[in-house]
C-alpha cells in the first residue's frame, strides 16, 4: 500500500531511478544465486568478445565481467553505503552539536574541520590506508571520517538557520535539553537538505572507493569490485578490447538513478510544485 | 482628453491553488478619474493587491485574467503582449510596494536607481533628472535632498526609503499610480510623515492613485472614494466621508468597530506583585550602550501590563531579559516574591513553566514538521508528566478552550490559518499552567477581525484562570482595547508609566502625546488636521526634538 503512494508520487524520471536502484539492489543480496559462475571462477580466455559465449565477455584473466559485475554492485554498493552512513552519522550529529551549542565549541569543531577539509581527499585516504591496511573495516572508517568534514559543514549551516527560528527559542524557554533540541526540533527540518546531500556524497564515496580500487588500495583481489574492473580491464582499451566500459557504465548508471531519485525527493519536500 | 483614465470592468482573475484554478478576483469593476484616489480595503486574501495590480496589467505568478477588460486612456490592456504592456508600466502607471527595503536595488544609489526608469523610456537626460530627483525629493519632505540622493537604501530610514520610492514612482511622471500598503511596515509615527508626503506630492501632481491598504483608517485619510473588497467581491463602495459616516454593509461596520473598548474586563482583586522587575539594564554582547536602562516595572497579579514603543525602543529586548533569553547587567527581577535566575539554563523547571511566551510570528513558533497535538502536548509531558490517554484528553480540552475543533490536533502548522496558528501558540502557552504570559506583537502579523478574535481569547482566558500578561506591542489601539497598565517606552527608557486611564488622559509625556497623536482616527480629515497641529507647535516650540 505504501508502497503504490510512494510510486504514484514519483514521476517518470524518479521512477526510472527507483528502478534501478532496485535491480541493483537484487543484483547485490542475490549475488550468489543469480551470477552463471563463481565470484573468481576463470571460466575461459582473456578478453573473450562481448556478446560471444559470455554476455559480456571475459575479463584480463578470464573471468566473466557479468558475474563480477553481479558481485561488484553487492561490494561496492554495500561499501559506499556503510562509509556513507558513517559520514552522515558523525558529520550530522557534530554539526548539530556546533550549531546549537555555538561559541567556543563551535569554534574548535569547526576550526578543526577547516584543517581536515584543506587535504585533498584522495592523497588523505591514500595516506590512512597505506599506513592502517586496507581491510574493509578500515576502508570504511577511514572514507567515513574523510567525508564527515563537508557534512559537518552542511549540517550545520542547515541546524544554524533552524537555530534561530522562534520554535527552537520556544523549546530552549521551556528548558528542554539540547539532545532534544537537536533530535526533535532541528534533525527533522534538517532532513530534506542533508537527505540531497546524501544522495550526492554517496556518489562521491562511490566514486572514492572505486578510484581507490583503481589505484590498489580498495578492495582487495579477487573481491570484485567495479572499480577494480575498471582499472583491471583498462589495459585492454589500447588492444580494442573495451570491456573495461562496463563497470564504468554501472557506476555512471548508479549515479544517476541515485540522483534522480533524490531530486525528486527534494523537490516534494521543499513544497515545489511540480510546474515549477 | 476623455476624463476617465482606467476602467475596469467585469475583471476575473484566477489563482492557480495547489492545481486548481479558483477565481480570487470576481467580476470587479473600478474606474478612475485623473486627479482622483481610490482606496482598496480588505484583509489579506481579500483580493486587494491583485485587482490593483490589474491597472499596471500585470497579474502575479501563478494567476491569470479569465475575462474582463481593462481600459487605460481608452485603450484596451488585456491581451496585449508583455513589450507593449512594458511602455505602459512604470510610464504611464508605477507602483509602490509594501516594503521599500526590499524593493530597492542595495547597490546602486537612490539616485541611479531613480533615474533609471525615466532615462531608459527616453523621456529625460541625466541632468534633467537629477533636477526632477531633487526637486521630487524636496516635496516629499526628505531633508537635505542633494545629501539623500546619493546615498544607498541602506544608508537611509525606512520611512525616507517609502517616500524615495514615492519621488521614483512620481519621476517619470505617471498618470496613475499604485500604493500597496506603503506604510504597513513603519511605525506609526513615520507612518504619518510618509501619509503627508505622499497625500501632498499626489496633490501636487495631480496623478491618480489607487491606494490598498487593510487600515480603513489610512485609507479614509488619503481615497476619495472606498472600495471594500472580501474575498475577491465587492462588499461596498462609496465616498470616502459616507463610507465612515455611514456604513451599508455589516461587514464594513465591523472593520469600524475593530479595537473599540471592552467592557467586561476581568478586574482582579489580588493585588499582590507578580513579577518585579527592578533597576534593570541589558546590553547586547559587543555593544558599547545599554539597550534596556534602569527599568523598574511591577507587575500585579491578574492584570495586563502593556509596554508601548516604537521598533527599536527595546520592548522586546525586556522580554528577554524576563525569559532568562539576556541576563541582565544591572539590577534584578523577583517573581513572586522570590529572586528569578538570570540565565536561563540555571532557572528551576517550576519557573520556567510559570512563564510562558507567545510569540508574533506564529508561523515560524511552531516546529513545521510537528503535529499540533504534539506542539501542544509536548509542555504537558514536559512539565506535568502527561502520557498518552491523559495527554490526548487535556490537548482536546485545551483546543476547545481556544476555540479550535478538536480534529486539528492530528494537523500540522502549515494546515492552519494565521488566527489558528496563533491560537494553538496560546494552548501551547496555557498547557504549562503558567502564571505569567508574555505575549510579544501577538496580533501584529494578523488581519483586523482576527486579531479581534486573538484580543478577546486572551481577555476571556484572563478571567477564567486569572493569568498575568505583558503585553509588549507597538499598537497603541490595542492597549486602549486590554491594557490595565501601560508603560511607555522609547530608546531603551520608560517615558511614562501607570494605570492606563492616566496614561491615556492629559497631560501626557511629549513622546507618548506624539505616540497617541499619531494613531489613524476614523475620520477623513484627520490626518490633514493632525499635520497642520504639527507645523503649527513645531513653528512655536523649535526646540521640540520629537518631530
Amino acid at each position: 500500500m505504501y508502497l503504490f503512494i510512494f510510486w504514484n508520487g514519483l514521476n517518470f524520471s524518479a521512477r526510472i531511478g527507483l528502478i534501478i536502484i532496485i535491480s541493483l539492489a537484487v543484483c547485490g543480496i542475490f549475488a550468489p544465486w543469480l551470477a552463471p559462475y563463481e565470484e573468481s571462477q576463470i571460466v575461459g580466455d582473456v578478453w573473450e568478445p562481448i556478446g560471444g559465449k559470455f554476455i559480456f565477455g571475459t575479463d584480463q584473466i578470464g573471468r566473466d565481467i557479468l558475474t563480477r559485475l553481479i558481485f561488484g554492485a553487492r561490494n561496492t554498493i554495500a561499501l559506499a553505503l556503510l562509509a556513507t552512513t558513517v559520514a552522515f552519522f558523525a558529520g550530522a550529529l557534530l554539526g548539530f552539536i556546533a550549531a546549537t551549542m555555538g561559541g567556543i565549541i563551535d569554534q574548535v569543531l569547526s576550526r578543526l574541520v577547516d584543517v581536515c577539509i584543506s587535504i585533498p581527499t584522495l592523497i588523505a585516504s591514500l595516506i590512512f590506508l597505506s599506513a592502517l591496511g586496507t581491510d574493509v573495516k578500515t576502508l570504511i572508517l577511514v572514507i567515513g571520517i574523510i567525508y564527515t568534514m563537508p557534512v559537518f559543514r552542511i549540517a550545520r549551516a542547515v541546524a544554524m538557520d533552524i537555530e534561530v527560528m522562534d520554535y527552537v527559542e520556544v523549546s530552549r524557554l521551556r528548558g528542554e535539553s539540547l539532545w532534544w533540541i537537536m533530535q526533535k526540533e532541528i534533525l527533522p527540518n534538517a532532513l530534506t537538505p542533508l537527505a540531497a546531500e546524501f544522495g550526492l556524497r554517496f556518489c562521491f564515496v562511490f566514486l572514492l572507493i572505486s578510484s581507490l580500487s583503481f589505484l590498489g588500495l580498495g578492495l582487495q583481489p579477487p573481491l570484485a569490485d567495479w572499480g577494480a574492473m575498471v582499472r583491471g580491464n583498462a589495459d585492454g582499451i589500447a588492444w580494442g578490447f573495451y570491456h573495461s566500459l562496463l563497470p564504468a557504465a554501472c557506476i555512471a548508471i548508479l549515479t544517476i538513478a541515485i540522483n534522480l531519485l533524490i531530486d525528486r525527493w527534494v523537490h516534494k519536500a521543499s513544497g515545489l510544485r511540480d510546474d515549477q | 482628453m476623455n476624463r476617465q483614465l482606467l476602467e475596469v470592468n467585469d475583471l476575473l482573475i484566477d489563482a492557480d491553488i495547489e492545481g486548481n484554478w479558483k477565481p480570487i478576483v470576481n467580476s470587479l469593476s473600478m474606474t478612475l478619474d485623473r486627479g482622483e484616489v481610490v482606496g482598496l480595503i480588505g484583509e489579506s486574501g481579500a483580493g486587494k493587491s491583485t485587482f490593483g495590480l490589474c491597472a499596471l496589467g500585470y497579474t502575479k505568478p501563478g494567476c491569470r485574467i479569465v475575462s474582463g477588460s481593462i481600459k487605460f486612456n481608452g485603450v484596451e490592456l488585456v491581451g496585449k503582449s508583455d513589450s507593449e504592456l512594458r511602455n505602459i508600466r512604470g510610464n504611464k502607471v508605477a507602483y509602490v510596494a509594501q516594503s521599500a527595503a526590499a524593493s530597492f536595488n542595495p547597490a546602486h544609489t537612490l539616485f541611479e536607481q531613480f533615474a533609471e526608469s525615466p532615462v531608459q523610456h527616453g523621456k529625460m537626460s541625466l541632468e534633467k533628472a537629477r533636477v526632477s530627483c531633487i526637486e521630487l525629493f524636496q516635496q516629499l519632505n526628505l531633508p537635505d535632498p542633494e545629501f539623500i540622493c546619493e546615498r544607498y537604501p541602506h544608508q537611509v530610514s525606512g520611512g525616507q526609503l517609502q517616500r524615495a520610492m514615492t519621488a521614483m514612482a512620481l519621476g517619470s511622471n505617471p498618470d496613475i499610480i499604485v500604493f500597496d500598503e506603503p506604510t504597513t511596515a513603519l511605525d506609526v509615527t513615520t507612518q504619518i510623515e510618509v501619509l503627508g508626503a505622499i497625500k501632498g506630492a499626489v496633490k501636487a501632481y495631480n496623478v491618480a492613485a489607487i491606494y490598498i491598504s487593510h487600515d480603513l483608517a489610512l485609507v479614509a485619510q488619503m481615497a476619495d472614494r472606498i472600495l471594500v473588497l472580501r474575498y475577491g467581491n465587492l462588499v461596498e463602495e462609496g465616498n470616502a466621508i459616507d463610507l465612515l459616516s455611514n456604513p451599508q454593509k455589516t461587514y464594513t461596520k465591523q472593520l469600524l468597530n475593530v479595537r473599540s473598548q471592552r467592557d467586561a474586563k476581568y478586574h482582579s482583586t489580588d493585588d499582590s506583585v507578580q513579577l518585579s522587575i527592578k533597576n534593570v539594564s541589558a546590553r547586547y554582547l559587543g555593544m558599547e550602550f545599554n539597550v534596556l536602562e534602569k527599568i523598574n516595572i511591577d507587575i500585579m497579579k491578574g492584570k495586563t501590563v502593556a509596554v508601548v514603543g516604537e521598533s527599536g525602543s527595546g520592548k522586546s529586548t525586556l522580554a528577554r531579559v524576563i525569559t532568562g533569553l539576556l541576563p541582565p547587567n544591572k539590577g534584578s527581577i523577583k517573581f513572586n516574591d522570590r529572586p528569578l535566575t538570570p540565565e536561563l539554563y540555571a532557572r528551576p523547571r517550576e519557573d520556567l513553566q510559570s512563564i510562558q511566551m507567545i510569540y508574533q510570528m506564529a508561523d515560524v513558533a511552531m516546529n513545521p514538521r510537528h503535529k499540533i497535538k504534539e506542539i501542544i502536548g509536548r509542555p504537558l509531558q514536559f512539565y506535568l508528566g502527561m502520557e498518552s490517554d491523559a495527554q490526548n484528553r487535556r490537548v482536546s480540552e485545551l483546543l476547545h478552550q481556544i476555540e479550535l475543533p478538536e480534529e486539528f490536533s492530528e494537523r500540522y502548522p502549515a494546515q492552519l490559518s494565521g488566527g489558528e496558528k496563533q491560537r494553538v501558540c496560546i494552548a501551547r502557552a496555557l498547557a504549562a499552567n503558567p502564571e505569567l504570559i508574555i505575549c510579544d506583537e501577538v496580533t501584529s502579523a494578523l488581519d483586523q477581525l482576527v486579531a479581534e478574535g486573538i484580543l478577546d481569547l486572551l481577555l476571556n482566558l484572563q478571567k477564567n484562570l486569572g493569568i498575568t500578561y505583558l503585553f509588549i506591542t507597538h499598537d497603541l489601539a490595542t492597549v486602549k482595547a486590554i491594557a490595565d497598565e501601560i508603560v511607555v517606552m522609547h530608546e531603551g527608557k520608560i517615558v511614562e508609566q501607570g494605570p492606563k486611564e492616566e496614561i491615556l488622559s492629559p497631560p501626557h509625556a511629549p513622546y507618548t502625546e506624539l505616540l497617541l497623536s499619531s494613531i489613524p482616527e476614523m475620520d477623513a480629515g484627520w490626518l490633514d488636521k493632525i499635520i497642520d497641529q504639527r507645523k503649527y507647535s513645531n513653528n512655536n516650540n523649535s526646540e521640540n526634538n520629537c518631530f
